[in-house]
This record gives C-alpha cells, structure tokens and sequence, in this order.
C-alpha cells in the first residue's frame, strides 16, 4: 500500500539527516585579514585535510563526511585545472566553482533517489586587495551564500561564530586572525579550552606571497612561533565525527563466524560453513546414485 | 532535462594524473592527438633551438638561446624555451615551438595537479617518467616533422643534488651526469662544456659556463642566437638549488654576457682548457 509523504515533510527529514550528519563533525573557521584568508579547524588527523588548495587563488574547507567532501575537492580541483589549461589561470574562479558546486549538492539533494551528501562548504578566493576577497558558503541542499568577515561551519558552529562575531576586527595581522580563529575554535558555552598545537589544521590563502599559488599551510612549528604562550594546552576528546575508525579497524581480533565482513580468520577453513563448521555439500555425484552398469 | 551537477568523471576516485584526465574528458586538448596530413610539416612551424644545462655543488642551471627559425628565417629573436616545471624542476624545449610550449603546460599542470590531489609532490624520478609519458603521446606529429625534445633538469630533494634527463622523441629518458645539451647548437655546445665543464663549479660560474656554451653553439650554429647587444635580449637561464628555483634577473644574465663578450674581444674562441703537460702560458697565441 502506497503512503503519501508531503513534499514539506520529505525535504524536511532529508535536511535533518544531513544537518545531523554535520554537526557531529568539528567546526571550521574561515576569517578575513589584511593579506587574505585564513581557514582554522581542530583536525588531529595529520594525512586527511579539511582545507585544501584548489587553485591559485582559491581554497576549500569543508566539514562533514570526508568521503563526500574529498570527491568535491577532486572534482574542484579537476575542474578548475582544466579551465585553467583550456583557457588561461586568470580565468579560473571562485564564483564559477561555487555554482558547479551548489548544482552538484542541489541536484543530490532534491533527487529522491540519493542520499543528500552530509557536508558544508567553503569556497574561499582572494583578490588584489581586502575589499576583492570573497568567501561563498554552499550547503547541504545546494545553497549558496557571500559572507563577509568570518564564518563558521560544522560542530558547535553557534557559540564559535558568537565569540567571533564579539571579537571580529577587520585588517588584522596573520597572528590576529590565528589568534582569533584558534581562540573561537576552543569556545564553548562552558569553557575556553587552549587546543594544542599539533591538533590545529590552519591554512592561509596570502596575498603577499610571490608565487602565483598563494595557498599556503601553516606547519606547526610555524603556529608555535605565531600563537606563543597561550597557557596549557588542553586536548580535546574524541568527537564521533573525527576519522571514526570502521568496526574492521577495532582492536577487536576475535573471529566472529557470523560476520563476514570481520579482518580475522578462525580455525574454521574457508570453505565451511562459517555458523555450523558444516564442509560445504558437495554436489551429487553422477556416479553414486547410478552405479548400475547400463 | 539535463543534469546539472559536475559530470561523473569529475568526481570518480583514483585517477591523479591530469593528462589522463583529459585524453578521457577532453582529447581535443591534448597536443599530440591531432590529424596531421602525410608529409613532412617541419619547416611550416618555427623551431626552437639550443638548450644547455649543466649541475654544480648546490644545483643544477639550464640555459637557452633566444632564437626560433623557420627555414632560413628567423622566426622570433626574443622566443623563451626554458620555463619552472614546479617549485624544484624546470624544462628547456628543442623542436617545434608550438608544441612544446603546449606540451610544457601540460605538464606544468600535470605535476601541480597531482600535488593538489595527492597531497605531496611526485619523486623527482615520477616527474621525468610522467614527461616521457607526454613526449610519446607526441610520437605521431614527429614522425612528420613536428618533434618536441625537451631537457628536464631539477633539484633532487631526496638525492640531496641537481640532475638532467635527456629525451628521445620516442618519449626514451637517459638521465645525464654532469652537463648536456639538446637542439641544432647541441653539438657545438657540448664540445664546449666537455672543456669548461669542472664538477666543482660554484653558481657563479656554473651560470658563465653554460653562457660560454650558447655563445659557442651559436658561433657555429646559424639556427642559434647569440647575445643581441643591440637590443639586449640574453639567454633565460633558470637556477635551482635546494631552495627552490628562480629565473636569473636579466640585468645579471646581461652582465655574465657582457663580460663573456668583452673576454672574447681578445680571444674570440673564448676561454683555453688546460692540456697535460702543457702549461697554459705555453700554449701558442694565435697569430
């Protein structure tokens, strides 16, 4: 028996799922300062990135599922040296990924057929000068918003853009703006926690750079020099939106026969039944039942 | 209706290498995949010529001459035919200059692409192989004429010094030891290097050597060009060195030019070599 579900109704359960999906994840910061753009988040993860270069003067931070927002990033990246090989660098930009961007996400989205991708993007792309700066906000459902300043997406994206929005200075410094970004990442209604170095994934898109890529990651030895003297670092715990490790990389390493999915090999040989120890049932033999001599 | 979001091959995993990339999505961009009609089409299009490169202590410095021709015409007397591959590597062009400058941003691209995607750079041994890779893709136009033979010359991080590979335009790659030479002047310019050539050269003169060498080759060469004084166009000569690599200021590259040609005032076949035995005052002045 078919059942009807309003339109209202689907589109709402589809934007909790992703808005579910993405809160679970850790913040990230983009802020504008005087050289350009600065992207922060609490990342202990050193090999899988949340904000990557895209192209000379364009970066990506994106929070939610990495698997989802890594094939975005691929897809930018691809898109973006292509049209730069096809036509010229200068023509690469940023507003012409966002939209390739939010077709993509609207498009999966309102499909019913697909799981809406759980993730929040950030497109950000510098200018000569701070007023030519732009940051475009995609979301989950294909939306896309300019915004100025600063903005946060992911995790407890309220009281970080609350603090940020107290403490905002437009033209600050590069350590400002870290300072500012790395404080607001540690603000919680509760506490200011001091996140320890080698936690922070911070990138800056900077103008000054003589290079055409102006992308640049800040190492951590470079944050220990910028973000001296801050009092204990605290770590944070673990929050299930970090690489949550699947179930086959638990330190689990009990044969399970009835999953067969699980990393470990019992005393039971492959070819048996895995719940009863049973040697697979060999076909008939054509000669048993028939061993008359015709 | 049409589906609007990136096209699937935009967001399929796996594939980190541009040119592949676009010999699926887009060939028609691909340099060596044109039909080019039978027959010999060498001397409709300006060919580059002379590039040399030579490794010092702390790096490895490749030069090249200015000049296209086209026949018995010079097709361009300011052409530049050395350029950065990426922030460690750099590649000089002998052949038909359109191609080449193509295929050299192809491959610029390719190797920044595959930084983005993968997160680090490729070996220093990947990139060599990945420009082979592209030179053979190329085979078909050279077979009628239109080769690109490229020299590809880096800093090797890993192996702590500068290297050189040489190629064929069957996309063959030789590394070379010391110094090289590939284009028309090639010859001429490495008879010069064997002589001026020393492993323990600084910068400095590693940067006179390879000069004395384009001057050498274009003595000889009528296809390369030698220093224009008149209107001051010298060769591009690329440095690189454990920090990274940089395009000598043409004020500099005028001033080791400047004082080559005033050196050859006197002595027009340029600097002597030593010969066992003989000391160099010894040897006879030309009359």
């Amino acid at each position: 028996m078919p059942f009807y579900v309003s339109p209202e109704q689907l589109m709402k359960d589809r934007a909790d799922f992703a808005r579910k999906g993405i809160a679970r994840g850790r913040s990230v910061v983009a802020v504008q300062y005087a050289d350009g753009i600065l992207f922060a988040s609490e990342n202990p993860s050193q090999a899988l990135h949340k904000v990557s270069e895209i192209y000379d003067r364009i970066a990506f931070a994106a929070v939610g599922r990495y698997n989802e927002f890594e094939n975005l990033r691929i897809a930018g990246v691809r898109l973006a040296d292509m049209r730069g090989y096809a036509y010229d660098r200068r023509d690469v930009t940023g507003r012409g990924l966002a939209n390739a961007y939010a077709q993509t996400l609207g498009t999966i989205f309102s499909s019913g057929g697909e799981k809406p991708y759980e993730v929040e993007i950030f497109v950000g792309e510098i200018g000569d000068a701070p007023e030519e700066d732009q940051i475009f906000r995609l979301t989950y459902d294909g939306q896309v918003a300019d915004v100025h300043q600063y903005a946060v997406m992911g995790g407890a994206a309220d009281s970080v853009s609350a603090y940020l929005k107290e403490r905002y200075a437009a033209g600050a410094s590069l350590e400002g703006a870290l300072r500012l970004a790395v404080g607001a990442l540690g603000h919680t209604d509760a506490e200011d926690r001091v996140i320890p170095v080698r936690d922070l994934e911070v990138a800056v898109l900077d103008r000054t750079r003589t290079r055409p890529r102006k992308f640049l990651r800040l190492m951590p030895s470079r944050l220990e020099t910028l973000l001296g003297g801050r009092g204990p670092e605290v770590a944070s715990p673990p929050a299930p939106g970090d690489t949550d490790p699947g179930a086959a990389s638990s330190g689990v390493r009990v044969d399970n026969p009835a999953d067969p999915t699980d990393q470990t090999s019992g005393h039971i040989a492959p070819l048996e039944d895995p719940v009863t120890g049973e040697p697979p049932v060999a076909p008939p033999d054509a000669g048993s039942d028939g061993g008359r001599p015709l | 209706m049409t589906d609007p979001r990136l096209p699937a091959a935009y967001l399929r995993p796996g594939v980190s290498s541009f040119a592949d990339f676009v010999s699926d999505q887009a060939p028609d961009l691909l340099p060596g995949r044109r039909a080019v009609p039978q027959g010999n089409a060498g001397d409709l299009a300006p060919h580059g010529t002379t590039i040399v490169a030579a490794t010092f202590a702390g790096g490895v410095v490749l030069a090249g001459d200015r000049r296209a021709t086209m026949g018995n015409i010079i097709a361009q007397r300011d052409i530049e035919k050395v350029f950065p591959a990426d922030e460690f590597s750099a590649v000089g062009i002998a052949g038909t200059a359109g191609l080449a400058i193509e295929m050299v941003r192809l491959f610029q691209t390719e190797l920044e692409h595959y930084e983005k995607i993968e997160g680090t750079t490729l070996s220093f041994d990947g990139k060599a192989n990945r420009l082979a890779a592209l030179i053979r893709g190329n085979l078909g136009m050279a077979m009628q004429g239109l080769a690109v033979v490229p020299l590809f010359v880096g800093y090797d991080l890993k192996a702590g010094h500068g290297r050189i590979f040489s190629y064929d335009v069957t996309g063959g790659r030789y590394e070379e030891y010391g110094f090289h030479s590939v284009g028309s002047g090639s010859l001429f310019a490495r008879g010069a290097l064997k002589k001026l050539y020393r492993e323990d050269l600084s910068e400095a003169d590693c940067v006179m050597t390879v000069v004395q060498a384009l001057y050498d080759a274009a003595d000889d060469d009528s296809a390369t060009g030698g220093p224009d004084v008149a209107r001051r166009i010298f060769p591009v000569v690329q440095v690189i060195t454990a920090e990274g690599g940089h395009r000598l200021p043409d004020a500099e590259v005028a001033d080791v030019a400047d004082r080559m040609i005033a050196a050859r005032m006197s002595a027009p076949n340029g600097p002597r070599a030593e010969l066992p035995g003989v000391s160099t005052s010894s040897t006879t002045e030309r009359p």
